[in-house]
Parts: structure tokens; C-alpha cells; sequence
């Protein structure tokens, strides 16, 4: 029973695709119910225009409305503004922690004049470290990836000597990371002369 | 169950025995998902297993959560992994009045499930509403909660009330504990 027939034929993905919310990561349908509305209504219109014609339009909610009394209606409206007040607190922190976050770049030397750049820090700008590995090796045409670091997190390793190059893709590429956080080190082993 | 914001424990890696423990389990469960196991937890991947607070043991591949488990309570699906397959579980439907109340933490009640936007298994259903089954479910099923006008899942957990019950009674608690959007395990951050 727990035997799982195999299908013939090449395993297309069956999961259905998902969009979530850029900005409370909820599927976009729900973003009424959390505080932070009008943001996820600006991310919508300029990320999926098409759902958001759908969910943003008059008749969407106008059903809406139309379920509820008008009693609950004026309970959600305070519920909808507690939760705002909440989420622009909980937004605050989420930037406080993002503005002192550093990033670093680290060139490690693995053998004698073979280089890896190790880069830390970018999960916590809301970046995900996987996805983010396989643009470097795209974008620099080498290898990339996720490794785990002996003390707990992860970093990504990207072979060769890239430091500056990674410095300068960060810096254009996530802007929201302010540039004095980043900071490019070197790990120099000592070696004898020579 | 998370309704306060978590952070993750100690990772470590499933064995490979354990690891096809969990897929049978999985299976078990939910039969629905036989055929996509190996896209759920695919054989050559390594799963981990992330510990959380008040002993909830969550599997996960890489950054992904997948499933989750109370001691040995029900092995219970991650929303997301509800999302991708909607049609693998046993699905009620609340009303658009309580998902508000679902969302932010509280006890489903069994109103939200028999008002005229609720949705429990009917014989009699049709169309759409065939979805939502034609049997009756037992307490402590695993059921996936969706919502009157939404699309997706909002809540998972475990009946603690019959769903014929429910029709007889109309009120009560129908789930506690589980797993909602925009919850403690929906919000983690895995890295
Ligand atoms: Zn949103």
C-alpha cells in the first residue's frame, strides 16, 4: 500500500505554483487580513497585475462586503487596524535589524593561488541564500553554493577569486542593503615565503 | 499551536532509514499524495529535522518546510505544501466571517463551518462543493481548513469534533492547535 507505482514516463511537477506575497507573504487573496494592506495592493499591482485586477476590483469587494453584516464589518475595520498599528511596529524592527545587519565578503585562499569567496549575511536582508547562490554562479559563470557553517547559519561559496565583483553585484543588485554594511575581508593564511 | 513568532532549534539530518519512515508515514496519512511523493520529498534529497519549541519536530528540505509533528501527534502538512497540492487532503470550508479570527490565533468554532458560507462533507454535494467530500469525518482527522471567496488553505489541524456532529449541534469547538496563515511556522525563517 505504502508501495508507490512509479509512473512511466518522465515525472512532470505536479505541485501547483503558488504566489505569495511580497510584503506578508501570504497568498495574495489574504493580504485583507493583515495590517499591512496597502503595501501588499502596490506589490501586487506592480509584481502580478493581472490577480490584482481580479482581487482589487469593485465587484471582489463588493462580494466581500456583502457577507458580512454590518456589525462585523465595522469589527473587522477595527480588528484590520489593530493589526496595522502591529504590523508597521513589527516593520520598524524588521528594518532596524535589516539597517545593522552587515554583510561580508570574505576571499578565503583554499590552495596556493586558488581562491573561494565566501559571502554571510544576506539572509537576514530577506534574502534566500539558495536562490541567491545560483544567480552568483549564473552571473559569474562559476560555481556556487549554500554551505552550512560549523557554528550554526549558512553562507554561500562561490569558487574563485570574486570578491570585488560580488561587492559590486550586491551593492546594484539588492539595493535595500545599505553599502556601509558590506564589507569585503580577507582570510589570508600564513604562509611561508614563496 | 505557533501562535507566537518561533525560532528554529537545533537542525540535524534524517537518516536514510528514518527518512523513508517519514515518506511512508506520509503516504500513510495521506494517501492522495502517493503519487507525488518523490516531488514532495524526493529520494536523493537529504531532509532535516528542525527542532522547535514545545517539542514540534518539523522535516524540512534545504529552506522549505514540509511537515510537522506534535510529540507523536498527527504528522501534519506545511501550509505551502498544502498550497501545491490542494486536492491530496480532506478539506472543510469556514465562512468568510471567521477567517479573521482563524488568522489571528483563535479556536475554530463550529458556527463558521455550518453557516450558509461554511462547507463541511455533504452527500448531496455538487460541483464545486464535491470537493469538500460526501463522507462524514471522524474526530482526530486531519483536515485542511479553506475559506468562502479564497482560493487557498488557511488552516490545518486535527478534528476534535465528527463533522456530522457539528451538523447536529451547530456550535462548540470544532479544531484547536494547528497551523494557520501567517502564523509562528508559517512565518519561520529557515534561512
Ligand atoms: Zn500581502
Amino acid at each position: 500500500m505504502a508501495d508507490v507505482a512509479t509512473a512511466a514516463g518522465p515525472p512532470e511537477p505536479q505541485a501547483k505554483q503558488v504566489v505569495y506575497c511580497g510584503v506578508c507573504s501570504l497568498p495574495p487573496e489574504y493580504c485583507e487580513f493583515g495590517g499591512t494592506v496597502k503595501k501588499c495592493e502596490e506589490w501586487l499591482k506592480s509584481h502580478h497585475p493581472d490577480m490584482h485586477e481580479r482581487l482589487y476590483s469593485q465587484d471582489t469587494i463588493n462580494a466581500n462586503m456583502s457577507t458580512l453584516t454590518l456589525e462585523a464589518q465595522k469589527r473587522a475595520d477595527k480588528d484590520a487596524q489593530k493589526k496595522a498599528a502591529k504590523a508597521s511596529a513589527a516593520e520598524a524592527r524588521a528594518q532596524e535589524i535589516k539597517a545593522s545587519s552587515k554583510v561580508l565578503i570574505k576571499r578565503v585562499e583554499r590552495n596556493k593561488r586558488k581562491y573561494v569567496t565566501a559571502v554571510q549575511g544576506l539572509e537576514a536582508h530577506g534574502l534566500e541564500l539558495k536562490k541567491v547562490a545560483k544567480d552568483f554562479g549564473k552571473k559569474f559563470a562559476t560555481g556556487s553554493s549554500v554551505t552550512k557553517l560549523p557554528g550554526g547559519g549558512e553562507e554561500i561559496t562561490v569558487q574563485g577569486d570574486l570578491s570585488d565583483d560580488i561587492y559590486d553585484y550586491v551593492v546594484e543588485t539588492y539595493k535595500d542593503i545599505p553599502e556601509d554594511n558590506i564589507e569585503c575581508i580577507e582570510d589570508k593564511k600564513k604562509k611561508g615565503g614563496g | 499551536m505557533f501562535k507566537k513568532d518561533i525560532t528554529p532549534g537545533a537542525k540535524s539530518k534524517v537518516k536514510s532509514s528514518a527518512q523513508r519512515a517519514i515518506r511512508n508515514k506520509v503516504v500513510e496519512e495521506y494517501p492522495l499524495l502517493a503519487p507525488h511523493i518523490d516531488e514532495i520529498i524526493p529520494k536523493k534529497e537529504q531532509l532535516d529535522l528542525v527542532k522547535l519549541p514545545d517539542r514540534v519536530s518539523l522535516y524540512t528540505l534545504g529552506s522549505t518546510p514540509l511537515f510537522f509533528q506534535h510529540m507523536d501527534d498527527n504528522l501534519l502538512p506545511h501550509l505551502s505544501v498544502v498550497h501545491k497540492f490542494p486536492d491530496c487532503f480532506s478539506r472543510i470550508r469556514i465562512d468568510r466571517g471567521a477567517i479573521r479570527f482563524v488568522l489571528s490565533g483563535a479556536t475554530l468554532m463550529v458556527p463558521g463551518l455550518t453557516s450558509p458560507g461554511g462547507r463541511l462533507p455533504d452527500p448531496e454535494a455538487e460541483g464545486e462543493d464535491e470537493r469538500y467530500g460526501k463522507e462524514d469525518l471522524e474526530p482526530g482527522t486531519v483536515v485542511v481548513v479553506e475559506a468562502e471567496g479564497k482560493e487557498h488553505a488557511c488552516f490545518v489541524g486535527v478534528l476534535k469534533m465528527g463533522t456530522s456532529e457539528m451538523k447536529k449541534v451547530k456550535k462548540g469547538q470544532a479544531m484547536e492547535g494547528g497551523h494557520y496563515l501567517g502564523d509562528g511556522l508559517w512565518g519561520l525563517n529557515l534561512g
